[in-house]
């Protein structure tokens, strides 16, 4: 119908998994975020991995921004991963995680569906520009 | 109306309770994605079963907090939930930050609360008309209670949380003197009063004027959605006035707005709270309120359904005359003014329609 206006927007949910408690980090993607046009989720501190697929899947977000400072990005990431995979919403959610991560650690995050990692020193707008590219069409 | 394949077997796991698929469903309904129509035209065919709450105030209020708690008693009932949280969007990139989901706590990792946040994305009347389809999605899916919570910050608001049967506002202690309960506005829509935070400085005093604004409008027989409208000259002439109301049998099923304190960081006054719900809900069936306060929704929807469509037609319009800015550009050079503008756009339609009108008296001929 040539009357339907498009009216699509990226949506994102900006995730801080596990016990780590610094997200100023978070709040500041999830502005630049704001800022850049998308719709963003922003979970709130030490989520469980069920909460965040919970929210990635009722929202049904485009992409999923975990924030892990902490060192447990090998336990929890996959606890997310799994989950979205059960309400079949891996295959077309992007995966990001930001943070803390050490280098030996990216290829195993790659292999569990991570798309990209963005460690400390990463622009915005490199995040930004990423996410414009690689948003799942849907 | 037809859907394709896709949305077939969207609409099956929908109703099967698939939540991926509500999701899914919601996020057409967003994105106005082709198809979303027959989509959702579907989905009337399975609604009518969940009942709707509407849920404002001004920013915090405590109107998430409140609906978590909410969530968490009827789940405590064995009932399912659906939360549409509305939040505003930017009006220079579209975007948003959706916040309420942080608060909605309690009932993390079930399931069976669905929590879906929206924003307003800048269309005329889109949030609204979004708003209502999300809400038919949800009550096909199966939920027993939905409930729309908005930021209660303007008019447009109102719109939204009339999709609901029962509409509950929020007002926290000393939130104004005793003149903003006069003003017309979100306090008018009010089905139950919650007075929030009351265990805050003033709450009593808020709850006094609320009762004092409630038995103001009864008195005068404008009470919320009565429509009692009497000129001076009839009260003047009726020394009786209030037993005249009371043997107005309308008048006397009149729904009183109900003023409940919460407390809601702590869950006191919640049970109540529901039990005013559950109140207006047999209110609405009893007298027979329900069955009209559905026509008048479902007319509304009507309405904004051909408004957004007109709206449509009107833009390509428009976009054929050069586009909004030229002649907003003409009419700022003084070349023009605007309602000389709405006069020639509108006028080709106007003329278009009108010939379809006549068209078939007046060649003789059948409609093609």
């Amino acid at each position: 119908m040539s009357s339907e206006q498009e009216a699509e927007s990226i949506r994102c949910l900006v995730a801080k998994v596990g016990l780590d408690g610094h997200d100023r980090g978070a709040h500041v993607v999830a502005r630049a975020f704001r800022d850049a046009g998308f719709e963003v989720i922003y979970s709130g501190l030490h989520k469980s991995p069920e909460e965040i697929v919970q929210a990635a899947v009722q929202e049904d977000v485009d992409v999923l921004g975990i924030s892990i400072l902490s060192g447990a990005h090998d336990t929890l990431v996959p606890k997310i991963m799994d989950g979205l995979e059960e309400y079949g919403a891996k295959e077309d959610t992007l995966v990001l995680a930001g943070g803390v991560i050490p280098d030996e650690d990216r290829e195993g995050l790659k292999e569990e569906g991570v798309a990209a990692i963005f460690g400390p020193g990463t622009s915005i707008e490199e995040t930004i520009e990423f996410v414009r590219e690689n948003a799942p069409q849907r | 109306m037809t859907m394709d394949a896709d949305d077939e077997s969207l609409l099956k796991d929908l109703l099967t309770g698939k939540h991926r698929a509500l999701a899914r469903t919601i996020s057409k309904i967003e994105n106005r994605s082709p198809g979303y129509r027959d989509l959702v035209s579907e989905l009337y065919a399975h609604t009518g079963d969940a009942d709707v709450i509407g849920i404002t105030g001004s920013p915090g209020a405590g109107k998430s907090t409140l609906v978590d708690k909410l969530a968490e008693t009827y789940r405590g009932r064995g009932e399912t939930v659906g939360v549409i949280a509305i939040d505003p969007s930017s009006p220079f990139t579209g975007g948003a930050v959706l916040g309420d989901r942080i608060r909605m706590a309690s009932t993390v990792g079930d399931m069976d609360v669905f929590v879906r946040s929206m924003s307003a994305r800048g269309t005329l009347g889109g949030l609204s008309t979004a708003t209502a389809d999300a809400v038919k999605a949800m009550d096909a899916f199966g939920k027993d209670k939905i409930i729309i919570e908005t930021v209660g910050a303007g008019q447009n608001e109102i719109d939204i949380v009339r999709t609901a049967d029962t509409v509950a506002v929020l007002v926290p202690p000393g939130s104004g003197d005793d003149i903003q309960t006069l003003k017309a506005g979100i306090l008018e829509i009010a089905d139950v009063f919650v007075v929030n935070k009351a265990d805050r400085d003033g709450a009593d005093r808020t709850v006094q004027e609320l009762r004092e604004m409630v038995h103001l409008g009864e008195e005068s027989g404008l009470g919320s959605g009565s429509g009692g409208h009497h000129s001076q000259e009839v009260i003047d002439a009726h020394d009786d006035w209030d037993g005249e109301t009371d043997a107005d049998e309308d008048e006397a099923e009149d729904w009183t707005p109900p003023i409940v304190e919460t407390v809601a960081t702590k869950g006191t006054g919640v049970e109540t709270f529901i039990d005013e719900l559950a109140n207006h809900r047999a209110y609405l069936v009893d007298s027979g309120t329900r069955a009209e306060k559905v026509r008048q929704r479902y007319a509304e929807e009507i309405r904004t359904l051909l408004r957004e469509d007109v709206h449509a037609l009107l833009e390509d319009e428009l976009d054929e005359r050069g586009g909004i800015d030229d002649l907003a550009d003409a009419v700022r050079r003084g070349e023009t003014d605007p309602y000389s503008i709405a006069n020639d756009v509108l006028a080709p339609v106007e003329a278009c329609v009108e010939n379809l009108e006549t068209k078939p008296g007046e060649d003789g001929s059948g409609p093609e």
